[in-house]
Formats: structure tokens, sequence, C-alpha cells
């Protein structure tokens, strides 16, 4: 009986884990796809869709899920684990560290810094003045105010 | 990470062609790709690791063992899939089968079975009526029924569908889930590498171009599309291991990605080759013209 219970156990957190791990890789996009997966469970884990201490499949688990090739996911993981976002514990897997909120904010802001330089660098390639570009964001600002 | 095939120095002379001696190593827990193009040479080098053909010079080690003295016992650890079919052509899937179990002394029926059904072969058919892609998949069925750690085939996507090309992925990516287990597979359809490969060796005129990981080889190699005024500077045109150039343009590849966009300037495009681009490029070297300009 215990066994079964077990078995279930690990069917519901296989299941649910599915559900909740959505990663899309892009042969059109710029970014090596193991930049898009760090990319994508970054912010699984900064918007919460992946708590502390949950596992991640296995890097070989991942690969032939994505059919990519070990290395990729190895790299992916590899970065994640730099920034401190995941651990990784020899013969038990991935797991999603216990980060503090500041960290969270930071990583965030970091993140939002690059899309705005982005964006300064996009508006320069259209010769925007900065008061334009400004101008711009404000007025999509405001819209988003409405909509919500 | 531990090797799983080793060549030292490895050569073989032919009248009309030759291997040049070349040494490079294999790793265990990951899937390697032999690529290059038509007589390149990748057959002779799958041959003499498979000890069908004995090398001129060097030494070959597989798990550790010298390929030379101890055939035999390695061969119990291999899944060999040859390029050509090399089964009795008047035999049931059955009978071939019945004259190849009792040589492996890890032979599983079961998993014989499955792959069969998988692969949609029955065992009763005559392997005589069976088209070049079910000769393929029966090759790999045999490969795969006696818990080989190292997969070694020869071109097994050619002859094949792309769904079953997708499904031949599939399993090999559920065969190394098992970290210790290795695959090595040539082929000129690098579409399939592109996905699945981790390192991937390529083979140009009988030598060794790299043998590295994907994610060295797409850091180094940089597809470079410009104006051909570009190419004027001497500096510029140099780094460049293949061109190929039209009325309304250039296109190069180069393997100095990380100061190629200091050179070029921002004049041009720089994008990721994929291995087509790097075995296309670096095979036909130099300058080459688009037809439209004679």
């Amino acid at each position: 009986m215990k066994h079964i219970v077990y078995i279930y156990y690990i069917y519901i957190k296989q299941l649910s884990m599915v559900m909740q791990m959505n990663i899309i890789l892009s042969n059109a996009s710029n970014d090596p796809i193991y930049v898009q997966i760090t990319q994508q469970i970054r912010s699984l884990i900064l918007n919460g869709t992946l708590s502390s201490g949950e596992p991640l499949p296995s890097i070989r688990q991942l690969a032939k899920d994505l059919q990519i090739s070990v290395i990729t996911t190895k790299r992916a993981y590899e970065e994640l684990e730099k920034e401190g976002l995941i651990d990784s514990v020899v013969g038990k897997g991935s797991f999603v560290t216990g980060i503090n909120a500041d960290f969270v904010r930071e990583q965030r802001m970091k993140r939002l810094e690059q899309q705005m330089l982005a964006v300064i660098k996009e508006g320069k390639a259209l010769r925007l003045s900065l008061v334009e570009i400004q101008q711009h964001i404000q007025l999509l600002y405001e819209e988003g105010d409405m909509d919500t | 990470m531990n090797d799983i095939i080793k060549l030292n120095n490895v050569s073989k002379q032919y009248k009309l062609f030759s291997i040049e001696p070349l040494s490079c190593t294999f790793k265990q827990g990951y899937i390697t790709g032999l690529i290059g193009p038509n007589g390149a040479g990748k057959t002779t080098l799958i041959k003499m690791i498979m000890g069908i053909t004995r090398p001129g010079t060097g030494e070959i080690t597989i798990f550790g063992q010298s390929q030379s003295l101890q055939e035999a016992e390695i061969k119990q650890q291999i899944g060999f899939v040859s390029d050509e079919c090399h089964y009795y052509e008047h035999l049931s899937i059955q009978s071939m089968k019945n004259i190849i179990a009792p040589f492996y002394k890890k032979w599983d029926d079961n998993a014989f079975s499955r792959l069969l059904d998988r692969f949609e072969l029955s065992p009763k058919m005559k392997i005589r009526s069976l088209s070049k892609g079910m000769k393929m998949k029966l090759g790999l069925a045999f490969a795969l029924s006696h818990h080989a750690d190292l997969l070694i085939m020869d071109e097994p996507t050619a002859g094949l569908d792309p769904v079953f090309r997708r499904e031949l992925l599939d399993l090999l990516a559920e065969i190394m889930l098992d970290e210790r287990k290795s695959i090595v597979f040539s082929t000129h359809i690098t579409t399939d590498l592109d996905r699945i490969a981790d390192y991937i060796a390529f083979l140009h005129h009988g030598r060794l171009v790299f043998n590295e990981s994907k994610e060295q080889i797409q850091e180094r190699y940089v597809l470079v599309k410009g104006p051909l005024s570009l190419l004027e500077a001497p500096s510029v045109n140099a780094v460049f291991i293949g061109v190929r150039e039209s009325l309304v343009g250039f296109e190069g590849l180069t393997d100095r990605g990380h100061e190629i966009a200091a050179i070029v300037g921002t004049s041009a495009q720089l994008s990721r080759p994929t291995l087509e681009d790097i075995m296309y490029f670096t095979a036909r070297g130099g300058k080459s013209h688009a037809a439209a300009i004679t």
C-alpha cells in the first residue's frame, strides 16, 4: 500500500511539474538555445510559478523532452546555478533554491535595465530623441493604466 | 569525463584515398556526430573503429581496451548499424535473429520484440521484402537488443522518412537518459545533429577539421553577410574560411567569432551558422562565385 501511495505522489508531482514548466524554444530567435532555457526557467522562478525547493527535471530528461543536446541543458542549468536560482545535488538532481524577495527584485531590475537598453538602442537606430522616447513610454504607460 | 573511444595517430592508406594520421576521443554519456561530405572518410573511420578494416598505423582504444587485442569482448558491448544491409536476404527476421542472438551474452529477446513492435516490423517478414528504411529499422533493432553501452551507426538516417527520423532522434534521446551510454553516428543530414548532438567531429578529405562540443563550435564560427566592398580590405578577406560572392553581396564563414564584430564593423550582419553552413564553406574553401556573375 505504501508503494502505491508513493507512486501516486510521484505521479502527482510529475503531473504538476509538467503543467508548471512550459519551455518553448524558438529556432528563429537570435538567442542561443541555452539562453532561451535559462531565461524561461528564471522567469518561472522569479514570478513564483516554480517555488523554493521544487525539483527541476534532470538534465538528461529535459534534453530528451526538448530534443536538444545534453550539453545545452547542462549549460542552461549551470547558468542558473551561477545566478543562485537553482541548486544541483549530485545524485539527487536540481532544485529551486529559497531566494529572498530583495534578490528577486534585484534580478528583475537588472533584466528590466537590459530591456530598457534595448529600447534605447532601437530608438537611436530610428533617430528618436530622448524626449521622444520618454513621451512614447509615458503614452504607453498611461494606456496600460486605463486597461487595468 | 571518460573517453569511450580513443584514436591515437590512426591512419589508413588506400590507392586513391587516405585517412591522415588523426587523434581524437569520443566522450562517454554523449552523442557524437561524425559529419563530412561524401568521401570524407566517415565510413572508413567507423570501419576501423569496428575492426572491419585495420588501420595502417595507430592504436584504437574502446572502453579502455585495445581494439586489436580485445575485439571480441569489446564488441559484446557495441551495437552497430551499418549503412549497408548485411543480413541474409532470403531469411525471415525471426530466423535471422536466431543466427545473431547466440553471439551476444546479453541478448534480450523481449527487448527485440518490443523494438520490432515499435518499428512496425513483424518477425515473419522476409528480409528481402523490406524497404531501405525498414532494413535500417531492423538493423537498429538488432543493435539495441543486447544492452550495448556504445551505439555506433553509419548513416542511420539516410533512407528514412522525416517522421521516423524524428522518432529515431527520440529513441536516441531515450538511450541517453542513462549517462553510461554513448552514441556515435555519421550523417550528412546535419539538421538531425543540430538538434541532439553534443559533440561534432568533422572530417574532410581524410583529415579531422575539428572535434568539439556543438556549443563551442557555435561560438567560434560566425556567418557574415555584407556588401562586397568589405572584402576589398585584405585584413577582412583573410579572416574567412570560405566566401560566396554574388552581385548583391557576400556570405562568408569565419572561425574567429570573438573578434569578427570588431573587424567587419557595423556594415555586416552576423549570424549563427548551421552545421551545414560550416560544412559547405569549409569543404568549398576559398572564394566561390554565385553562377549569376558569369
